[in-house]
């Protein structure tokens, strides 16, 4: 088979799987199952029960790597020929797409494109959106073509990472513990949580949380969080620095784990966290809320890109898991823990009126919640913390951001752990 | 008929020998080589430039962070060689029967059948804000308030250092003190000896060796640790190793290996000293 006659093919098969609505079986079937792909990636989505579900639906393997950010940006940066799909966050695609280990993609070979939402690709959720700082997914979604370097603002047709997944971050806290109505991310310097706050202890994240905290106690005003200059850096580390010597922190966090269990524990009221934490928190029978805040949400998204050595069969079978990915059944399996797909309208199929109802529109649940591995989260009655997609996403403040002065914030960071 | 007995002796040691040099010697040079490296984020640029070990000098942090580790190392072997030296006294001098001996000392070795991670992150459970000793506390009527200090602070580091490292002093005192002839304690009682001068001044002059390895075992492991400190802190604490762990997080491994080289200077350094005052070899 050459690879004209593949590309042919794959239109074929592009235009057979639009006229269905699951991924149906492709024609080279028969070689497809050989095909092994290896994706690695942040644990948020990178779930065995895809890796089932993918052997089922599609009939290859696909072998999956769970890693921190840190060490994610690293293997996507230096070891090119370890994955064949990244699955990363924009911020660290800004970091690793001019070491050009990644290829951009084909839009018109995603089949849900036109569905993806405007966040991801003009930036916008709604045409009156205004566009958060950091680094937003749009500015760094495309590129001008197959072997693009530069990143443009529009929508070029080749696209960096296709995004599967994000949300909206906010301060996790316990309000059995609080007793009182929290409404700004200045709590969390709040001298009344002395000893029982927690921030992340992962520098490129933390340091937008330390933003949002340090606008919030109107200390300053920054042009653009998600690109601080040396002096914003020392100001912002400078006001936690203080707030650490007199005690303010009982522990800082690096993994997911660690966060559930300082919140689940009663070590720490307050804290950054991120959304299937709180989850976790609850499913253990703790009250755990994650607080919608009037300076808004600090948002990440996650997508798929592919790695430059990527050709031939494995790279259709890799736009053919692109396509399966956005057809809905992992989206209803994300947004079931609380995440957001890209494409919500197709995962709407996959999942309960109940559960759309409470996960996507913000509506009171009318029969009880539970998370993907049968946890009750909310009972009937309950509705969603922050609300509506509309809502949530719609507060956006900042996007995680990777920042010019990137280096010295690390160093500023390590000496804020070490102080 | 000499230098075929060298020749054989070389050839015997050659099999340790390409050991450490494959598995020793070699890492370390390509630590020190990259330590005079470059990096920017994505790549490592092969040069001899200073400018890792001037960044490291010129930080205050690299001052405070080297005493931060040698006041967990110095606290933790003060704690360990009491304890050991006690453990270890106990188990040659007062229990008389040999089974008795070897069944205490296994004792002493059964928590080692864990794993390191596992004995000190039980202690997280143990030492927190509504954990048992807090509880405990309460219940007895001792403290009001919950200690917060118990948990997330230097004590807990020092704490989970001396729990996961003691059985590193027993050990070799222990063995020591069990080759010590027993008749030397009778002589020395014979001659007027109290018990005090005894140990003053014939059972620790002849455990030294032990006292001496156990201790270059504690303060290497202790100075070379990262996990506990990161954990037992939460995070707030940092030491030499943490800083290096670090760096690699963030890709900066030229960075990394300056400081990994001052490092293990300063162990040798401290070993070099230790090794003044007590000549193993001779002893042993």
């Amino acid at each position: 088979m050459t690879k004209v006659s593949r590309r042919n093919i794959l239109k074929g098969g592009a235009a057979f799987a639009a006229g269905s609505t699951l991924g149906a079986p492709m024609i080279w079937a028969q070689n497809i199952k050989d095909v092994t792909l290896r994706q690695f990636g942040t644990g948020v989505s990178n779930l065995n029960d895809v890796a089932n579900k993918v052997k089922e639906d599609l009939g290859f393997t696909l072998e999956m790597t769970a890693l921190d950010s840190d060490s994610v940006t690293q293997r996507a940066a230096t070891q090119p020929n370890s994955f064949d799909i990244a699955d990363i966050e924009y911020w660290i695609c800004k970091k690793v797409w001019p070491t050009g280990n990644l290829q951009a993609m084909d839009t018109s070979k995603i089949k849900n494109y036109d569905k993806i939402v405007g966040i991801f690709r003009d930036g916008k959720l709604t045409p009156t959106s205004t566009i958060a700082q950091g680094t937003a997914p749009h500015t760094v979604g495309f590129v001008e073509g197959p072997g693009g370097k530069e990143f443009v603002d529009n929508e070029s047709g080749w696209m960096t990472l296709i995004p599967t997944i994000y949300n909206a971050d906010t301060l996790g806290i316990r309000p059995d513990l609080i007793g009182r109505p929290i409404s700004n991310w200045s709590e969390l310097l709040n001298p009344e949580f002395k000893g029982k706050a927690s921030i992340l202890d992962i520098s490129s994240i933390g340091i937008m949380d330390m933003a949002m905290v340090v606008e919030s106690m109107g200390e300053y005003k920054y042009p653009d969080k998600g690109n601080m200059t040396k002096e914003e850096i020392d100001l912002t580390i400078g006001i936690f620095t203080e707030a650490k010597k007199n005690g303010q922190f009982r522990a800082f966090w690096k993994s997911f784990d660690e966060s559930v269990n300082l919140m689940a524990s009663g070590e720490v009221v307050i804290q950054s966290m991120w959304s299937p934490a709180i989850t976790a928190v609850k499913s253990k029978g703790v009250p755990c809320v994650y607080q919608p805040l009037e300076e808004g949400y600090r948002s990440w998204g996650g997508g798929i890109g592919l790695s430059a050595a990527l050709t031939g069969l494995e790279r259709d079978a890799a736009y053919e898991y692109i396509n399966w990915y956005l057809d809905g059944w992992v989206g209803g399996y994300l947004m079931r823990q609380g995440y957001y797909s890209a494409v919500p309208e197709t995962s709407k199929d996959y999942m309960s009126e109940n559960e759309w109802g409470y996960w996507f529109e913000g509506k009171k649940a009318t029969d009880v919640i539970t998370s993907p591995t049968g946890d009750a989260l909310a009972q009937a009655g309950e509705t969603r913390d922050g609300g509506s997609f509309e809502e949530r996403m719609g507060a956006v403040a900042c996007w995680n951001a990777v920042m010019d002065e990137n280096q010295y914030m690390v160093r500023k960071w390590n000496e804020f752990i070490a102080a | 008929m000499l230098k075929h007995n060298s020749f054989v002796g070389w050839l015997m040691a050659l099999p340790i020998m390409a050991v450490l040099v494959f598995f020793l010697v070699l890492p370390i040079i390509m630590i020190v080589t990259v330590s005079f490296w470059q990096a920017t984020e994505f790549s490592i640029i092969p040069a001899f430039d200073l400018e890792n070990y001037e960044f490291l000098f010129g930080s205050n942090v690299t001052y405070r962070v080297f005493f931060n580790t040698f006041k967990y190392a110095f606290i933790t072997w003060v704690f360990t060689l009491g304890i050991g030296f006690t453990v270890a006294y106990f188990l040659a001098f007062h229990v008389r029967s040999l089974t008795w001996q070897i069944v205490l000392f296994l004792l002493c070795t059964i928590p080692f059948w864990t794993s390191n991670i596992i004995r000190m992150i039980s202690w997280i459970p143990f030492l927190g804000r509504n954990g048992i000793a807090n509880s405990t506390l309460i219940s007895w009527g001792v403290i009001d308030e919950p200690l917060d200090w118990l948990l997330f602070s230097d004590f807990a580091v020092i704490l989970a250092f001396v729990h996961l490292y003691t059985l590193f002093m027993v050990v070799p005192i222990f063995n020591t003190m069990m080759r010590i002839d027993k008749s030397l304690i009778e002589a020395a009682r014979d001659a007027g000896a109290s018990g005090a001068q005894i140990l003053w001044n014939v059972i620790i002059p002849l455990a030294k060796p032990g006292i001496m390895i156990g201790t270059i075992f504690v303060v290497t492991l202790v100075m070379g640790d990262f996990i506990t400190v990161r954990f037992m802190s939460g995070s707030q604490s940092a030491n030499v190793g943490r800083l290096i762990s670090n760096d690699i997080a963030l890709l900066a491994y030229p960075s990394a290996s300056a400081t990994a080289v001052v490092l293990l200077l300063t162990v040798l350094i401290v070993i070099g000293i230790m090794l003044r005052y007590v000549d193993i070899r001779k002893e042993l």
